[in-house]
């Protein structure tokens, strides 16, 4: 998909005020407590303009740029995930009567808000889908994407076949140009809803010279990859070596932490919790986000099936790129870099994928 | 440095062959060590090998989902692993190393090869391999009795 | 951010009441319960999530007659305190059902063929459905077999129901790990049972249920009488929260036993079960 308009940066604001008058809540990327990440957007003011992000294996760091681009950094700490599937649901509630049934049973009726999602990467609405396809959800929010200005030093978008252009899953996607005194962003249309806004945003025809300034940032940005991830036959080659040394060499490594899931946009798993009150007569059903390595997101009678930390890191990675094929019909990883990025040891999937592969004596296809 | 064969002459266990066949039995064995951890023995796969323990302590497991349920520990001079003798030559537990542990491993298709052809060599292994395991019979018996739980008769 | 409620629950996580209705105790830490609350048909294997009050959810197979679905019956062992909580429910307490969920037994695969059971302990009462629908329908199967094993005599599950099987069919063979003089039964462990049974392989399908180690060497006992693993089916449990598909929790491997079990048939299984805590 092309750009067929371009809208300048001195009437963005004009679109954040196209969506906030139909009713939309715009949320999107500001900077708080030395990160970027997702919360409401009222104007561009919000933005982190002029901010670039420094990422690699266990660090993240914010830098000034010496442009004032809207979107001039890579993704943060947050997905889109915790939208789709919120940290803490509170499924039902309902009071306990006298035979110890549940009375009154109250399921929650609100309706999702209307989102707007101002930023969202290829990699993000590749994570929705996969997230949507596993979960389902109401959610529908205008999606207004961002096509990547720079590659995260821990991206590998290219690697997955999730980016760094989006080509669908938006209704209006932006490429910002920074170019001499000019700053502007070239817009594809995905959706009639996504042209419908653009009629209440000042915008002009999109001439060959910004599409052609638009593909070369497209191209500057797949070509400046942090990382990359071999996934010819991946998931035969994880199935194939369930009992390689290197899991246990990871997990010398891997605290255990759960960051990798937190900020990982697919993964999904969630405990369902009851609570009740002191006296026994009101309960609560929450469902709330839970992690694969907690010792007791395995627990049976009698213990943990995977209680080492070996086996908890094999399950996450085999589950990310190898199982969730089988369970899904798709892979788990869009190659965003996050969890690389937020593991507080660096440990990086593809590094692991590439010592497992290339110890088998095939070189691997990247290096 | 003591010899393999040294090391099995001393175990006692293929005393009275004859110096041809603990020869040729010496022939497919060599030193071993593992780090503690070790999977000597994996439950359901080929017995190819099997194990005399200079130092060190096994654990006999059967692997349940919630982790291994030990049924029992071998020690200096045990042997590890017998159903490399009997068909179908599968193994029916784990087996563990529990500390590292020095061991003489033994080619156990060179010697099921062997075995075959010369019968008086399988005779002999059999009688000390079968008085093994009526005593390995006798001590699990005595295990599932369960003598700690329960009142003896007339208690 | 807000983080409350997004959308209403699916109403397969809402809970139905269903009132005791009777109770049972059948070993020491273990009751029969039968629920009523509504028609709930189900497949033989299947399992609800079970409630009570607020102290937490858990999956359990059901072990009621699949012909009588105005009522449904569970056998639940007091292990922790959600079991413990639906195991002290008294007739007129109301417990919370979600489901049915998960996969069946192979009934319809098993017509014309010799069915071969081989339970136990506690694994019976998952498999007591597909025996009460296999003798509903006695004619279009072979032999029935039954092989139980228990700890001891005290320890085995539905002893009446034994002998009235026999007499309607089943060639029940029941054996314990250890007994007393007054036991006049079989001692030993029930893999034994196997070699006894005679089987034909050539027309058996054998469905399993039982500690996960018992049903492996059950099943290695009937791949030596020559029965093909795709005619094998085991029940299997993992750690379960929303029995949808949802939460990731039951993953076995590439499978989901809420979704793809808990019945399964063992040439799926077998790869997956020979690595350790997977």
């Amino acid at each position: 998909m092309t750009a067929a308009h371009v809208i300048e940066r001195g009437d963005f604001d004009e679109l954040l005020g196209a969506l906030s008058r139909r009713g939309y809540q715009i949320v999107g990327p500001t900077l708080r407590d030395q990160a970027i990440v997702y919360d409401r957007i009222e104007s561009s003011a919000d933005l982190p303009a002029g901010w670039k992000d420094e990422q690699d294996g266990g660090r993240y760091r914010l830098r000034r740029r010496d442009d004032e681009a809207l979107f001039g950094y890579a993704v943060g700490p947050h997905s889109w995930k915790q939208f789709q599937l919120p940290p803490n649901v509170k499924l039902w509630e309902a009071g306990i009567d006298d035979h110890g049934g549940l009375a009154d049973v109250a399921e929650p009726a609100s309706e999702p808000p209307r989102y707007a999602f101002l930023g969202a990467r290829s990699c993000e609405l590749h994570g929705m889908a996969i997230l949507d396809r596993v979960i389902g959800s109401d959610l529908d929010p205008f999606v207004v994407a961002v096509q990547c200005g720079q590659a995260g030093g821990t991206c590998f978008c290219v690697s997955m076949n999730t980016g760094p252009v989006a080509d669908g899953g938006f209704d209006l996607a932006l490429t910002e140009v920074i170019d001499g005194g000019e700053h502007y962003f070239a817009v594809e249309v995905g959706s009639e809803r996504g042209a419908e806004v653009l009629t209440d945003v000042p915008h002009r025809e999109a001439l060959d010279t910004d599409r052609n300034a638009a593909a070369a940032v497209h191209a500057r940005t797949a070509a400046s990859m942090g990382r990359e991830l071999d996934t010819t036959g991946i998931k035969e080659l994880l199935y194939r070596n369930y009992e390689h040394p290197r899991w246990d060499e990871v997990a010398d490594r891997c605290l255990t932490c759960g960051n990798c899931t937190m900020v990982c946009p697919t993964c999904f798993c969630t405990i369902v919790e009851d609570t009740t009150d002191l006296d026994g007569s009101h309960v609560e059903r929450h469902e709330r986000w839970d992690s694969c390595f907690t010792v007791d997101y395995s627990h049976i009678h009698g213990g943990a099936v995977r209680s080492s930390a070996r086996s908890r890191y094999r399950q996450w990675m085999t589950h990310k790129l190898a199982t969730w094929w089988d369970q899904f019909g798709t892979s788990g990883c869009v190659g965003c870099g996050r969890c690389i990025t937020w593991c507080p040891v660096g440990i990086d999937i593809t590094e692991e994928a590439r010592a497992i592969r290339e110890s088998e004596g095939q070189p691997d296809a990247d290096s | 440095m003591r010899t393999v064969e040294q090391e099995i002459a001393d175990s006692g266990l293929f005393a009275g062959l004859e110096p041809s066949q603990f020869e040729f039995i010496a022939g497919c064995a060599r030193f071993e060590r593992v780090d503690a951890g070790t999977l000597l023995l994996r439950e359901g796969e080929h017995a190819d090998e099997f194990f005399l323990i200079r130092h060190g302590a096994v654990a006999l497991e059967l692997h349940a989902p919630t982790g291994p349920l030990v049924i029992q520990t071998l020690g200096d001079g045990e042997v590890v692993g017998w159903s490399w003798l009997f068909a179908p030559y599968t193994w029916h537990m784990d087996g563990r190393a529990v500390e590292p542990c020095s061991l003489v491993s033994f080619d156990a298709a060179c010697l099921r090869g062997k075995v075959e052809q010369d019968h008086e060599l399988g005779y002999q292994l059999m009688t000390r391999f079968a008085a093994n395991l009526i005593d390995r019979l006798q001590a699990t018996r005595f295990q599932l009795i369960d003598v700690y739980g329960r009142a003896p008769a007339g208690a | 951010m807000s983080t409350g409620v997004l959308q209403p629950a699916p109403e397969a996580l809402v809970p139905e009441p269903f009132e005791v209705v009777r109770k049972r105790r059948d070993m020491a830490d273990t009751w029969t319960l039968e629920l009523e609350g509504g028609p709930f048909p189900f497949a033989p294997g299947q399992f609800t999530m079970l409630s009570a009050g607020g102290a937490g959810e858990v999956p359990i197979s059901i072990s009621g007659d699949p012909g009588r679905s105005e009522q449904l019956v569970h056998t639940v062992r007091a292990v922790g305190l959600a079991t413990a909580a639906i195991c002290a429910a008294e007739p007129g307490r109301k417990l919370g059902v979600r489901g049915p969920f998960g996969t069946a037994w192979p009934l319809a695969d098993a017509e014309g063929a010799d069915v071969v059971i081989a339970a136990g302990g506690i694994g019976l009462p998952p498999l007591r459905p597909a025996i009460l629908a296999l003798l509903s329908q006695r004619e279009r199967y072979g032999r029935l077999v039954l092989l139980y094993g228990g700890r001891a005599p005290d320890q085995l599950m539905f002893p009446d129901e034994l002998q009235a099987w026999r007499e309607q069919g089943i060639e029940v063979h029941v054996t314990v790990d250890s007994a007393g003089p007054e036991w006049l039964g079989h001692v030993g462990v029930v893999t034994r049972l196997v070699r006894q049974a005679g089987i034909d392989p050539s027309s058996t399908v054998a469905m399993s249920c039982g500690p996960e180690i018992m049903m492996r060497f059950l099943v290695a006992a009937l791949k030596e009488e020559g029965v093909p693993t795709d005619r094998i089916y085991v029940s299997m449990e993992r750690n379960m929260q929303c029995a949808i598909g949802h939460c990731g929790h039951c993953q076995l491997g590439p499978t989901l036993v809420c979704r793809d079990g808990p019945v399964y048939r063992w040439s799926v299984l077998e790869p997956w079960l020979a690595i350790r805590e997977l």
